[in-house]
């Protein structure tokens, strides 16, 4: 039997070597987020053509969709990792599940936010309290509930352990948001992208649509490496390898 | 790209208002969750130096103490 993977986890798991991996990736995630990006959002803003019923308005979809499956997407990843702290006391998955909070909740403000400026003009309404729309709001209160009980303990280890049981708890939500334009009458649109089926959408504000939500997929993974290291130096820092890059990189 | 087409692309028939916000608040909500673990960083490294630089002064000032040389009259 093969276990170099179980091995290999196991050493990535610690965090110096996690610190020197997450470094190594991440400019790259970076990049690779920036390009997709910005081909994605000249084919969405550029060369995609007006919507027939929305006019231009609809444009505002190549940022709404990709935010909004990002906010489910890490609160995946927040309550798998938060599963994983809590079992078996990972200290990476710790910060793993902490460090993915704010990036969800920036990725839920941003797609409650568009959702808004794109529902005045084609509603009539800023905000409506529709399943859809409300589920999505207590999605960012879950996120920033479990960002406030992580920093309302002295002890930060404690503190992620508390906060890793609301996460597991808030993930009822996320097949919620899914489901609410189907389950309830809502004023939100149905599903328009269907991963195992036909999507309700013309190629040419399809492609656009799922390279910008590759571009976002990549964004998180450098946003989190970013954080995770950062993270990492300050529960580490007794140790003696984050003294040797405090005393390497404090002096510039 | 002509003025014109350049024009009719920043008016986004008529829906301009809504569209170009709707942007800036990715944009600048992205931006800002980038620039907070950079400053973060940045902060923790300079009290972790700060933390060394005290420790190290304070096991000097104990190894005068306790050196020979520095016996109380």
């Amino acid at each position: 039997m093969s276990n170099w993977i179980p091995l290999w986890l196991h050493k990535l798991s610690s965090p110096p070597t996690f610190y020197r991996f997450a470094g190594t990736l991440r400019p790259w995630m970076m990049a690779f987020a920036l390009l997709l990006g910005a081909i994605g959002l000249y084919g969405g803003l550029v060369l995609a053509p007006p919507d027939y019923q929305q006019g231009d308005a609809y444009r505002i979809i190549f940022i709404h969709v990709p935010s909004a499956w990002m906010s489910m997407f890490i609160y995946g990843v927040m309550g798998v990792s938060a599963f994983i702290a809590l079992v078996w006391r990972i200290k990476l998955a710790e910060v793993v599940a902490m460090e993915s909070a704010p990036i969800g909740a920036a990725f839920t403000f941003i797609t409650l936010v568009t959702g808004s400026l794109w529902g005045k003009p084609m509603w009539g309404t800023w905000w409506t309290w529709d399943a859809r729309l409300t589920s999505e709001l207590v999605l960012l209160f879950l996120y920033l509930g479990v960002i406030g009980l992580y920093h309302a303990f002295e002890d930060r280890r404690q503190g992620a352990r508390a906060a890793a049981f609301l996460a597991i708890i808030g993930i009822i939500n996320v097949p919620i948001v899914h489901y609410s334009v189907t389950w309830w009458n809502t004023l939100h649109q149905g599903s328009t992208v269907n991963i195992f089926g036909h999507s309700k959408i013309a190629w040419d504000m399809l492609w656009p649509l799922l390279t910008v939500t590759l571009a976002t997929k990549f964004y998180y993974a450098a946003s989190l490496f970013r954080r995770a290291r950062t993270d990492l130096l300050a529960l580490e820092s007794g140790k003696e390898w984050v003294r040797q890059i405090a005393a390497r990189e404090g002096k510039r | 790209m002509s003025v014109q087409a350049l024009q009719s692309f920043f008016a986004m028939g008529g829906y301009a208002v809504y569209v170009w916000p709707a942007y800036a608040v990715f944009f600048i909500v992205l931006i800002a969750d980038t620039c907070s673990p950079i400053f973060r960083r940045r902060r923790l490294l300079r009290e972790l130096n700060a933390r060394v630089a005290r420790q190290s002064a304070r096991q000097g000032q104990a190894s005068d103490k306790t050196s020979p040389t520095q016996t109380t009259p």
